[in-house]
């Protein structure tokens, strides 16, 4: 199984088998948002994510 | 066989939460509490909560008998002026007060106001918070309390401490929330409900004792503390403005953070991108041993905001003290400390 470093906060996450291109994952530690950009090699990039003021 | 314990000065709020602790611990029997002003009163008719769950009454001090261990949760000022007579009790002491915290005699001259009764003491104690001595603790035979505001300012800054991440010559402002139980169960006029209730009130901007205990477990000068009580009765959120040193980054302190919590099972990281509680808040650490860390980081200016959220009884005071209980004897630091809060509460 590929392994590939949050963006965000440098973790090292696995992405399991049959993880396709284009899918979301979450950060196991930060809980950010990740599209896997590639397989070969493994790689993701942070997805958009909508800004929220928790109703402040 | 169980380790026998007592608590000198059983009725205050610290006192309290450390029974609870102690009496559900499976490797202690608790022999003894004291109380001068509850004396004779079942423990439990001052700390409702162990109703059916003890018979214990409050003891006169003066009729003390040897324990293994000896934990001293009296008003502070009081254990410095009686060490010699408790190290004849027990072999070993765990003081919740702030009477043995601060090495240097002059120190606590300076923030106390008041020369130190039994200042050769000072060196024999281990400062009782796991996090920065869980070595010296396993040898330990004399340890001391925690501030609870000091140690929500300490974890806060543990991980940028300890990572060298932080700009030590810039000063450190610490902003701490806390709840009324840190005044003690004694109370006074600004604890009376009609004036202490719905409160945001800053009662300490800079110049609070607990102050020293940063300095001297971090390592730091120029920092301050301000202490504003809320509307809560547990909890403690320390929320400190510092600087990191150039090209610190995001990764950076994730990096840090991540190590401090892999090595100490009572801190965790609360950084989320979902939910609620995103960061560090004491509302869900109520009963628990735990500390929430959190911080966030202006890559652009090197500003970093760093969070800590604590119950002030327990991470902050009963529960630290059990930990180094736990420590002294050699058993798993957690235990007796399980607990892992309520949600919703």
């Amino acid at each position: 199984m590929a392994t590939v470093s949050c963006p965000e906060c440098a973790a090292e996450l696995t992405l399991v088998e049959g993880t396709e291109v284009g899918e979301l994952i979450v950060c196991s530690d930060c809980g950010v948002d990740l599209e896997v950009t590639s397989l070969q090699p493994a790689a993701v990039q942070l997805a958009p994510r909508e800004e929220e003021d928790w109703g402040e | 066989m169980k380790t026998t314990v007592s608590i000198l000065g059983g009725s205050g709020y610290g006192g309290g939460e450390l029974l609870r602790l102690l009496l559900a611990h499976p490797c202690v029997e608790v022999k003894q509490v004291t109380s001068r002003s509850h004396l004779g009163e079942y423990v439990y008719q001052v700390h409702p909560n162990l109703r059916k769950r003890t018979q214990l009454k409050f003891s006169d001090p003066a009729v003390l008998e040897p324990v293994d261990i000896l934990f001293l949760a009296q008003p502070h000022g009081q254990a410095q002026h009686h060490i010699e007579e408790y190290t004849q009790l027990s072999p070993k002491i765990i003081d919740l007060s702030a009477d043995f915290r601060l090495k240097d005699p002059e120190v606590y001259e300076q923030w106390y106001g008041e020369k130190h009764s039994a200042p050769k003491w000072l060196s024999k104690f281990v400062y009782g918070l796991p996090e920065l001595h869980r070595v010296e603790l396993a040898t330990a035979t004399y340890v001391s309390g925690v501030g609870c505001n000091a140690t929500a300012s300490n974890l806060a800054l543990l991980p940028l401490i300890k990572a060298d991440l932080l700009d030590t010559s810039s000063p450190i402002y610490i902003e701490i929330k806390v709840g009324s139980s840190e005044s003690g169960a004694e109370g006074n006029v600004g604890s009376h409900h009609a004036e202490r209730a719905n409160v945001i009130r800053t009662f300490s901007a800079f110049g609070h004792r607990h102050t020293a205990e940063v300095i001297q477990e971090m390592g730091v000068d120029n920092v301050s503390l301000t202490m504003t009580a809320v509307d809560l009765v547990r909890g403690a959120l320390a929320t400190a403005h510092a600087r990191v040193k150039q090209g610190a980054s995001n990764k950076d302190l994730w990096k840090a953070y991540r190590a401090v919590a892999n090595e100490n099972p009572f801190l965790r990281v609360a950084k989320e991108q979902r939910g609620i509680y995103r960061v560090p808040e004491p509302k869900i650490l109520a009963g628990t041993n735990y500390a929430d860390l959190g911080f966030e980081l202006d890559e652009s200016n090197g500003h970093v905001v760093a969070m800590c959220a604590i119950d002030n009884l327990m991470k902050g005071a009963s529960g630290s003290a059990v930990q180094c209980m736990n420590l002294m004897m050699g058993w798993d630091e957690t235990l007796g400390l399980e607990f892992i809060g309520l949600h919703p509460i």
